[in-house]
């Protein structure tokens, strides 16, 4: 240890055995070889069942979050809807979570397995909910915690919501490591658990996905048991793909087949994720398309060997909103509604909002999740905090929004609208992804298959993708 | 102020990275600065602010950096007051229910 070359690429040419060790599971047996992987069965053998995770969560006071309806959001959204349109709109209270959001599943399930491990402490890399929910396991588990989080810029300005973040998990008593803009967190995110042995609690192991289809299931079972019958939407707002891919696999273990699973996300197309001046020139820090289509369309990008929060094999429809919906909504939530929820959840409800205006009276559209709200993470300190990086705030057309530049408040409830991102693009794009960092001029049929179960399309699709690419199929 | 005494809780700095040390295919802003790290704990000598310092975190490390602050307080708020959000309630208020602003 103490001989270690501890420069930058002397610890990256060693990640996968600094991986390997600090998350407990060996990756190769799902391997085959090639870009195709079994993802079911790592899924069933790596993760815990849905029984299991049920037991985990529930002797931590995770889950069994409360289902209200939005009746006078519901009533708004009728008053612009086409008559007899109007869907009724429901949300899942996640904000009812120990640590304030769904996070707390996906950090139950890996808090649990780094103690049945024998780990001595939990590393999470995380600037947002999920730090603050495995400090807040891990305090519950006597485990020691590190979150490891991009904070800063480098004038040392920190992002509102980011440094609540950081308040947060000290309250739960974990280190906090902050960091400058930069992807090279990963290389002090591997420092640190190669130095402490500690167990990596990614957000995107079997186990941590597996965590968020209880979510899934029990929004199911509560509509059964409350209006028997099934919702006709699920909207969820989506970043790395986590929450759209355990709630799906939830709702699906439910036989809620025909339920469509929708999801959301700030769109703030122009600003650059790794870069310092961009940085604090976004009024959200998650739920947005800078995570949710890079996320989307290459998964394995994670910090882990195989991501198992692979959306585009759940999404139905995907849906952008802006960030001057979003705080319109926000706005609407805690005047209309009377309840104040953080930011993330009201991305999905943004755009439940809008879709619920497309959908018959009869039918149901359900909001997954709500976060906590409080200092950093509310309108008020995020649109100052705009304000003082320069942005222009506005009334007016959303759609003339411009990441960055200005906020556009919509005039008018009705400006709020549904905005469809082209998943078959983002399939495209997966794909092409997929052969360029596999490095294939050809494929077998075993990663034929995989494409297509990963883009949830078909042969047709596939091939011709390939063929643009002119790579071959062996059969 | 700037007296630290062994104990004290205190924030360090670390340069993690020079720019030149950075990865590849950073945009150009962020490939000018360094990357730069932050981290809290208790003292393990006396010093002062601006000092190279050593502290134990929570969880037991040991990390040497330069000192910056002194029983750091949380900043974040609920910014300045902004009007327009105010704005926005009455307007919701008026078309769900009717009536005037003020009313
Ligand atoms: C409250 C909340 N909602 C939604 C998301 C998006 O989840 P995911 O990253 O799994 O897509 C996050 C995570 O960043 C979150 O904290």
């Amino acid at each position: 240890m103490v001989n270690r070359d501890m420069s930058y690429d002397a610890v990256m040419s060693r990640k996968n055995e600094i991986m390997k060790r600090a998350i407990g599971i060996d990756y190769d047996i799902f391997e085959s070889g090639g870009l195709g992987f079994d993802y079911e069965r790592m899924m069933r053998e790596a993760g815990y069942t849905l029984e299991e995770i049920q037991s985990i969560q529930s002797s931590t006071g995770v889950g069994n979050t409360p289902l209200l309806e939005m009746k006078n959001l519901t009533a708004l959204a009728r008053k612009f809807a086409p008559k007899g349109k109007g869907a009724r709109i429901f949300i899942k209270d996640e904000a009812a979570n120990p640590s304030g959001s769904f996070k707390a599943r996906r950090a139950a399930t890996a808090v649990y397995h780094a103690k049945k491990l024998g780990y001595k402490g939990v590393i999470a890399a995380t600037s947002g909910n999920y730090g603050a929910a495995v400090a807040s396991q891990a305090a519950m588990a006597g485990l020691k915690c590190i979150v490891v989080q991009e904070c800063y810029d480098s004038n040392m300005v920190g992002q509102p919501e980011i440094l609540e973040k950081q308040r947060v998990c000290e309250a739960y008593g974990a280190e906090v490591v902050q960091l400058s803009v930069g992807p090279e967190l990963f290389y002090s995110f591997l420092c640190l658990l190669e130095e402490t042995g500690y167990f990596n609690a990614s957000l995107y192991t079997p186990f941590g996905i597996a965590g968020v289809e209880t979510l899934g299931y029990e929004l199911i079972m509560q509509f059964r048991e409350r209006l028997g019958r099934d919702p006709d939407k699920v909207l969820i707002t989506h970043a790395g793909g986590g929450n759209v891919t355990g709630t799906a696999r939830g709702v699906k273990k439910a036989g809620a087949e025909e339920t469509e699973i929708v999801g959301a996300s700030v769109d703030l197309t122009g600003l650059h994720m790794a870069s310092d001046r961009d940085f604090n020139r976004k009024s959200f820090t998650t739920g947005h398309t800078g995570f949710g289509i890079p996320f989307a369309t290459w998964p394995d990008r994670a910090d882990v060997p195989r991501n198992a929060a692979r959306p585009l094999r759940y999404l139905d429809r995907y849906l952008t909103v802006k960030q001057g919906e979003v705080f319109y909504i926000t706005e609407a939530l805690s005047v209309l509604e009377g309840i104040e929820r953080g930011p993330a959840g009201n991305t999905s409800l943004t755009a439940a909002f809008a879709l619920a205006q497309e959908m018959d009276e009869d039918q149901i559209i359900v909001v997954q999740e709500t976060e906590y709200t409080g200092a950093g993470k509310h309108p008020m300190p995020q649109i100052s905090f705009a304000k003082q990086n320069g942005i222009e705030i506005l009334f007016g057309d959303p759609d003339t929004e411009i990441p960055g530049q200005n906020i556009v408040f919509p005039d008018h409830p009705s400006k709020i609208k549904v905005r469809d991102f082209d998943l078959n693009k983002a399939k495209v794009s997966y794909i092409k992804n997929a052969i360029n960092n596999y490095g294939k001029k050809e494929i077998g049929e075993y990663d034929f298959e995989f494409l297509i179960k990963d883009t949830n399309s078909d042969e047709k699709f596939v091939r011709t993708v390939l063929s643009e690419l002119g790579v071959k199929v062996l059969s | 102020m700037d007296i630290i005494k062994k104990g004290d809780w205190v924030q360090i700095h670390q340069i993690v990275l020079k720019p030149e040390e950075r990865a590849a295919h950073l945009p150009e802003d962020t490939k000018k600065v360094p990357l730069e790290l932050w981290v809290k704990g208790f003292a393990l000598d006396d010093g002062k602010i601006g000092d190279e310092i050593e502290i134990k975190t929570v969880t037991g490390r040991k990390v040497k950096g330069k000192a910056i602050k002194l029983n750091p307080r949380y900043i974040h708020d609920f910014g300045d007051y902004v009007p327009e959000l105010t704005k926005i309630d009455m307007q919701l208020k008026k078309i769900l229910f009717g009536g005037d602003c003020g009313e």
